[in-house]
């Protein structure tokens, strides 16, 4: 009756997956909590206030990431034409923008005692901030249309022309001058962090991930729920209607 | 015990940071979870309408 083949096996499948992503995030996120706050040394430049990194970076990396994941979902969505590429997108959309939100706000918080601003309009700063207004954005299109199959697509297109933004929020910190330091982890020399704080930050990583994928799946079974209601609540009126 | 709330001089600015990343991600997942559960009513609201309607033909 309704095209749920697909969205069928992904309920069965992830009622099964999703105890054990949730369960996995909050063992490493206490795992990661307890190496941030006790166990990793305090640095011998920034003094304690380093601990902050172990929240903001996480988030500040995830941002980017849950924006190229719903990005690519997107470009799914619109070449194949599947119906749970739309719904991932959507669904990673408010998670994306919650871990920008955070990463801003953190870094605001580490600026002020260690640049002695909680704000610059620098390169790394004001990308993020675009990125921000990306999700925003992108969120509002499906609030705003009314028909889903409208709104998916006006959505896909402007998570895709988003998508410039990535490499410039990446390379800002090499390509101009600013405030922000260059990257720690992911360059060509390998990190240059010690592993003393490199494990605590790793596991934090591991737990932000999987709190992304565990609310994922769970807003994206709701979409594929909603969608149901939806079509029950058509075909019922129809019948009605007859 | 005190002198780890202290963080050495930058508790104002370290203890809001995991605050805030608490509030925001345990928020994230309340929230999620809260409409997820209103879906799932929905959705057996229609189905019990649905049946309730066959019957009746």
């Amino acid at each position: 009756m309704f095209d749920l083949a697909n969205p069928k096996k992904f309920m069965d499948f992830s009622a099964r997956l999703l105890p054990w992503i949730s369960g996995a995030a909050v063992i490493l996120l206490a795992i990661g909590l307890y190496l941030a706050l006790f166990v990793a040394p305090p640095d011998y430049q920034q003094g304690e206030s380093v601990r902050i990194m172990y929240v903001h970076v996480p988030a500040a990396t995830l941002s980017m990431g849950v924006y190229a994941f719903m990005a690519l979902a997107s470009a799914l969505a619109l070449i194949m034409k599947h119906p749970l590429a739309d719904m991932a997108a959507k669904a990673a959309a408010p998670i994306g923008a919650g871990f920008t939100f955070l990463a801003l706000v953190t870094g605001s918080l580490w600026g002020k005692p260690m640049w002695g601003a909680w704000w610059a309009w620098d390169a790394r700063l004001t990308s993020e901030l675009v990125l921000l207004f990306l999700y925003f954005g992108y969120m509002a299109i499906w609030q705003a249309m009314e028909d889903p199959i409208k709104a998916a697509r006006a959505a896909a297109v402007v998570a895709l022309v988003g998508v410039v933004n990535l490499p410039v929020i990446k390379f800002s910190v090499n390509w101009w001058n600013t405030l922000h330091q260059p990257a720690s982890l992911l360059r060509f020399e390998g990190p240059a962090i010690h592993p003393s704080m490199l494990w605590p930050l790793l596991v934090m990583f591991a737990a932000y991930g999987l709190f992304f994928a565990a609310v994922l799946i769970l807003r994206m079974r709701m979409e594929i729920l909603l969608r149901r209601a939806r079509s029950l609540q058509l075909s019922q009126a129809r019948a009605r209607a007859s | 015990m005190s002198e780890f709330f202290q963080m050495g001089g930058y508790a104002l600015y370290v203890w809001p940071c995991y605050l805030l990343s608490a509030l925001v991600l345990g928020g994230l997942a309340f929230q999620s979870f809260r409409s997820y559960r209103a879906a799932e009513d929905k959705v057996r609201q229609f189905e019990r309408r649905g049946r309730g309607g066959e019957d009746g033909q």
